[in-house]
């Protein structure tokens, strides 16, 4: 009998330190990449990096067309994509408690959520930029408002789905059509959270590098027509790194470091205003 | 006369003769089109989202069509990739796509189920959520970082301690040796589904830890009471408690990695070339259109390209599907049950 208690217990030992194991190899890459991302990229950095130009090969620059250009379509995206993204969060939690429009509607949405970027490139280098016939800073804003659209849309619902049914039936029963009762008392009432979900859906497009190859593309020089090609971070440092100079690898690492340490710096902050507000 | 606005004004009620309200001194408007405006405003978006899918399905047809008609079912097989000649096939992007994300399946669903017992049933209480944010956080670095990372850091060290050990110790197996044969030049299929793995470890996490939450407390707690280890808690009772929502988590994951774009780019290679050895470089779907798509020659490399997008498109939306079926259906089981 003893020899089976001794057995359980050495084989429980051994896969909770297995367990505890594969934490560390999480941790592990996340420390590492993160340590290399410090290393390389602050010695990038430079007040060159803000105030120049994207550069050819051999000479000084920096990456100021590319910070304005992912700035712009970044808005632009988020500008578009919010608002569609909160209506229709808000028919799914408010409107679509009976029908099939809005379990249809969500299951298509989890599915959108997850779906290949560069597939939403595709899409949109199709209907639009094949069509208009040229790679515009518009196509980018787009391609990235579509994936805006389902973070939105499902924290949104989340987050309508949260507030309490007593809240909706007091303002209804002091007299307030169903529209007033949705804007004043539910979005009221969920503001932390669709606040939370627009950061996390800026923080997501911040970094996205696949649906602007074939709709912004990318522009060396300075331009703020977004109907024209446009510089932008993420394929900067794409065409930046995958290049054989070594000035351009050092731009990639210092566009690389800006855009991981606001995409981090925009996650945890809508954490914190995700937890005061509840 | 009654107020013109009767519905708005609260009713007058007759208390002594006198009357109590009407104090107020603007009625507020009605706007009675309002309701039904916003109500159908919001019906609009939402059946916009809905059917974003399907437009995305339409438009691959569409611009797809050159390839789809000129190559139908064989372009699935063939492997043949030249935009001399025009003649396209899937076969090697396919295969790429498929091999290097069952690596990251391979390593990631273990690490991610240890992690994830770890965060439920191990870790002290004040180390869960700083622990689960930092792995959360893994999602949140952009691909392409992974990529720049991965080919500038992760690759070069690869190839100089791992491979080299890898080609030594497995190369010379009889069958199982073919998948590590070649020199070890760090990028490669190998590589890229180490990466993948890394990146879809948060979300396979994520899911795997919510579902193990659910598992009622009673349950567990028999288990223990009846002498059960921690181990055997979760083989036995938490893991088939939860098994579909576990297998909802892991598709999920899959459905990540088979679209993922520039991680992969930057270190499978992009050669167009079919290998048994997972140290060869090689190309995905994804990877196939980041490169060439911009650079396309002709309509028929375009249209081509188009069709591999499409393909892509259908294989993560039917995982990504099953993946929301079978949580969906846990989630379902759960309500019968309270």
């Amino acid at each position: 009998m003893n020899k089976i208690y001794q057995r359980r217990r050495r084989v429980n030992v051994m896969m909770l330190c297995i367990s505890g194991a594969t934490m560390a190899f999480g941790l592990f890459w996340l420390a590492w990449i993160l340590t290399t991302l410090l290393h390389e990229g602050f010695s990038a950095l430079s007040l060159t990096l803000f105030t120049q130009t994207t550069p050819p090969p051999g000479s000084d620059g920096g990456l100021l067309n590319a910070i304005v250009g992912s700035l712009l379509m970044v808005t632009m995206a988020t500008l578009i994509g919010t608002p569609v993204g909160i209506l229709a969060g808000t028919y799914l939690a408010e409107f679509g408690r009976r029908g099939w429009l809005a379990p249809a509607t969500r299951f298509i949405n989890d599915i959108l959520l997850s779906a290949p970027s560069i597939v939403i490139g595709l899409f949109i280098y199709s209907v639009y930029v094949a069509q208009v016939g040229h790679f515009a800073g518009w196509g980018g804003a787009l391609a990235l408002s579509l994936i805006v659209i389902p973070v939105v849309v499902r924290t949104t619902d989340d987050m309508l789905k949260l507030v309490p049914d007593s809240l909706r039936e007091a303002a209804v029963a002091l007299g307030a059509p169903t529209w007033k009762m949705i804007v004043f008392v539910s979005y009221r009432a969920a503001k932390a959270g669709i606040t939370t979900g627009i950061l996390l859906a800026v923080a997501r497009i911040s970094g996205e590098t696949a649906p602007l190859l074939f709709t912004a593309l990318n522009n060396q020089f300075w331009s703020l027509n977004m109907n024209q090609p446009m510089a932008n971070l993420p394929v900067v440092i794409f065409q930046f790194a995958m290049s054989p100079y070594p000035d351009w690898h050092r731009l990639a690492w210092g566009g690389a470091i800006l855009i991981t340490l606001s995409v981090l710096g925009l996650n945890i902050l809508a954490r914190t205003l995700f937890r005061r507000g509840n | 006369m009654p107020p013109r606005d009767a519905a708005v004004i609260a009713p007058s009620f007759e208390i002594s003769g006198q009357t109590t309200y009407n104090r107020r001194p603007t009625p507020a408007k009605r706007l009675p089109w309002m309701d039904s405006f916003f109500k159908h405003l919001t019906r609009f978006f939402a059946f916009f989202v809905f059917s974003i899918l399907a437009a995305i399905l339409v438009s691959l047809v569409f611009h797809g069509q050159l390839a789809l008609s000129k190559f139908g079912f064989g372009f699935l097989f063939d492997p043949e990739w030249n935009p001399v000649t025009q003649e396209f096939g899937a076969l090697i992007p396919i295969y790429g796509t498929l091999v290097s994300s069952a690596i990251a399946m391979v390593i990631g669903i273990p690490v991610s189920f240890g992690i994830a017992l770890f965060l439920t049933e191990l870790s002290p209480v004040w180390l869960k959520r700083p622990l689960g944010t930092a792995i959360e956080m893994l999602a949140a670095i952009p691909s392409i970082i992974y990529g720049m990372w991965g080919l500038f850091v992760f690759a070069p060290l690869f190839a100089e301690y791992v491979q080299p050990a890898l080609i030594k110790t497995f190369g010379a197996l009889p069958i199982f040796g073919m998948l590590f044969k070649g020199p070890a030049m760090g990028i490669g299929m190998l590589t890229a589904g180490i990466i993948l793995a890394i990146m879809v470890i948060p979300f396979i996490t994520a899911v795997m830890r919510d579902v193990f939450e659910l598992v009622p407390p009673l349950l567990k707690e028999s288990a223990y009471g009846l002498g059960a280890t921690t181990w055997e808690v979760v083989w036995t009772v938490v893991l088939p408690y939860t098994k579909i929502g576990v297998v909802g988590g892991v598709m999920l994951g899959l459905g990540r990695a088979l679209g993922e774009t520039m991680a992969v780019t930057f270190v499978i290679g992009n050669a167009h070339r079919l290998s048994t050895s997972l140290l060869a470089p090689g190309n995905s779907i994804a990877s196939s259109l980041a490169n060439e798509f911009t650079e396309a020659v002709g309509d028929m490399h375009s249209s081509a390209l188009i069709e591999l997008g499409l393909i892509l498109f259908l294989i993560t939306t039917i995982v990504l599907a099953l993946s929301k079926l079978l949580l969906l259906q846990l989630a379902k089981q759960e309500g019968r049950q309270t």
